[in-house]
């Protein structure tokens, strides 16, 4: 039998208990002195090295200037994917023909892992702000086309054929009933791009960038510091979050407005 | 593959695939060397493409030969693929049939879990350097993720009915886990390693670009240095290739092992 869910008091005991064991594990194999503290950093190191991050500039800004020029690169790519995405899926859903030209090569482009676009990245960009955004793009894009066509190709027939009975031109009949109707696909599907994105960008920095958290990281690396480099993981996890937090509450209000 | 279900006979489909291709080949070819409208330096032609595909197979470029490179790279995914998900999809489960267990990991999983798998790369260089020791740690925490959350929410999508019907029947100990848990929570499982697997794919590409001495992501990283457009398309093409056949694998051992989901 699937167990009910225990009492409050013992969840929280166990939890606590998990988390202390973890803590105390990594604080033990810390001070046992077998390696170096640079390399195998106590949890209150790793949480004073992100304290020290946040005033003191590391890698040529402080940790919050990097998280910006981060999130700027993200936004940038996020929004292009999602600007291209959702009218073409809907065209495709729309028109076949389009459908029968875009389909096999998007398909072929899907499989390419967006990490692997590194390479023309850097030929075609440079350092400049175009590679990671080409690499974000190409992370965060799949999920906004499939997911908007999908949601359009479900949108009931009836609706359509009534539309187009009362005279509306395609393009009203795409933006006035296809989109509307595929808007909760839509936003699962940005949802799981920004996700992509959000994993892209970090992969786009190890390589192809001088600032963000994914370069902070990497100048960590090079420096063995252990501790700076988990700073870098906890603050990528961190506002990798919230960006989903975000927008899984656009994705509850949309829900609620449309009352599902 | 067209994302609505195709309809036409096979025959005809083959037809018409192997005409865009002569179309989309002529076109390359037009926009590339024909016309040069879009310069070599900056996308190959088709027939640069081929050249570079012939070199790297007959000589071999950056320290091996192509399937060498393949070789290497599909072998360590693998490996840690099988290691990451046969640990995770057994936490997974445990977790999902236990709600003490639950409890006691679910912390340490809310730290582990918002980390993108990209970002244990610098972390795996600096405790185990470049070698395929790395390579193994960033798989494994790419793909032990997505295999422990789609076990466990496997295991809690189960059919209260099913729990019912077992519990009547007085199923349990290994019994229970064989024939309720586990058959119940296959199709989750499988979404689970489907992603754990696309995420090993796309790490290990990644932390091979940042550093590694043969696999598919140093032909990338060797191609980028030596700015040799032909042979960065070729190892695209080839992660690409590679991506899309082990998923067909699992594909394939996903309709053996429940053969009751079959379309």
């Amino acid at each position: 039998m699937l167990q009910p869910p225990l009492a409050p008091a013992r969840f929280w005991r166990l939890s606590v208990a998990g988390a202390a064991g973890f803590l105390a594990l990594w604080s033990l194999a810390a001070l046992a002195g077998l390696t170096s503290r640079d390399f195998l950093p106590a949890p209150w190191d790793v949480v004073a090295r992100f304290a020290q991050l946040a005033v003191e500039p590391f890698a040529g800004y402080v940790l919050h200037e990097h998280l910006a020029s981060s999130l700027q690169r993200f936004g940038m790519g996020f929004v292009l994917a999602v600007s291209v995405g959702i009218p073409l899926g809907l065209l495709m859903a729309w028109f076949p023909w389009v459908d029968r030209i875009v389909s096999p090569a998007f398909e072929t482009v899907r499989f390419i892992a967006p990490i692997a676009w590194v390479p023309f990245a850097a030929l075609w960009f440079g350092t400049g702000i175009g590679g990671p955004v080409l690499i974000i793009f190409m992370g965060a894009f799949p999920p906004v086309l499939i997911n908007t066509y999908r949601g359009a190709r479900q949108v009931d027939r009836k609706y359509i054929e009534a539309s187009q009975m009362l005279g509306a031109s395609s393009w009203r009949a795409m933006t006035e009933v296809l989109l509307p109707a595929a808007v909760p696909s839509i936003v699962a599907g940005v949802r799981i791009s920004a996700g992509l994105g959000w994993q892209s960008l970090v992969g786009a920095e190890l390589i192809v960038a001088s600032s963000g958290v994914g370069y902070l990281m990497v100048k960590g690396q090079a420096s063995i510091s252990t501790a700076t480099v988990m700073s870098g993981m906890v603050a990528i996890g961190v506002t990798g979050m919230l960006i989903d937090v975000v927008l899984r509450r656009v994705q509850r209000q949309i829900e609620v407005h449309r009352g599902l | 593959m067209s994302l609505a279900t195709p309809k036409t006979s096979l025959p005809a489909r083959l037809g018409t695939a192997l005409l865009a291709l002569a179309v989309v080949v002529a076109l390359w070819h037009g926009l590339t060397a024909g016309f040069g409208i879009i310069s070599p330096a900056r996308f190959p032609a088709p027939a640069e493409v081929l050249a570079a595909l012939q070199q790297i197979t007959v000589e071999g470029y950056s320290n091996a030969r192509w399937h060498e490179h393949v070789l290497r790279s599909v072998i360590l995914v693998t490996m840690g693929f099988l290691v990451a998900s046969s640990i995770g999809v057994a936490l997974g489960l445990a977790m999902g049939a236990s709600r003490a267990v639950e409890a006691f990991v679910n912390p340490i999983f809310l730290v582990l879990r918002p980390i993108p798998p990209l970002a244990w790369i610098p972390l795996a260089i600096v405790w185990l350097g470049l070698g395929d020791a790395a390579k193994m740690m960033v798989i494994f925490f790419a793909a032990f993720v997505p295999s422990v959350i789609n076990s466990y929410t496997g295991v809690r999508q189960i059919d209260r009915p099913l729990f019912e019907a077992a519990a009547v029947l007085g199923i349990r100990g290994a019994r229970y886990w064989r024939e309720v848990l586990i058959p119940g929570a296959l199709p989750s499982i499988f979404t689970g390693l489907r992603l754990s697997l696309q995420a090993s794919w796309t790490t290990l590409v990644a932390a091979e670009l940042v550093g590694a001495v043969a696999g598919l992501g140093q032909i990338l990283n060797q191609g980028a240095q030596d700015i040799f457009p032909a042979m960065i398309l070729v190892g695209m093409l080839s992660v690409a290739l590679c991506g899309w056949l082990m998923t067909l694998g699992l594909g394939w051992i996903e309709r053996r092992v429940m053969p009751w989901r079959a379309p």
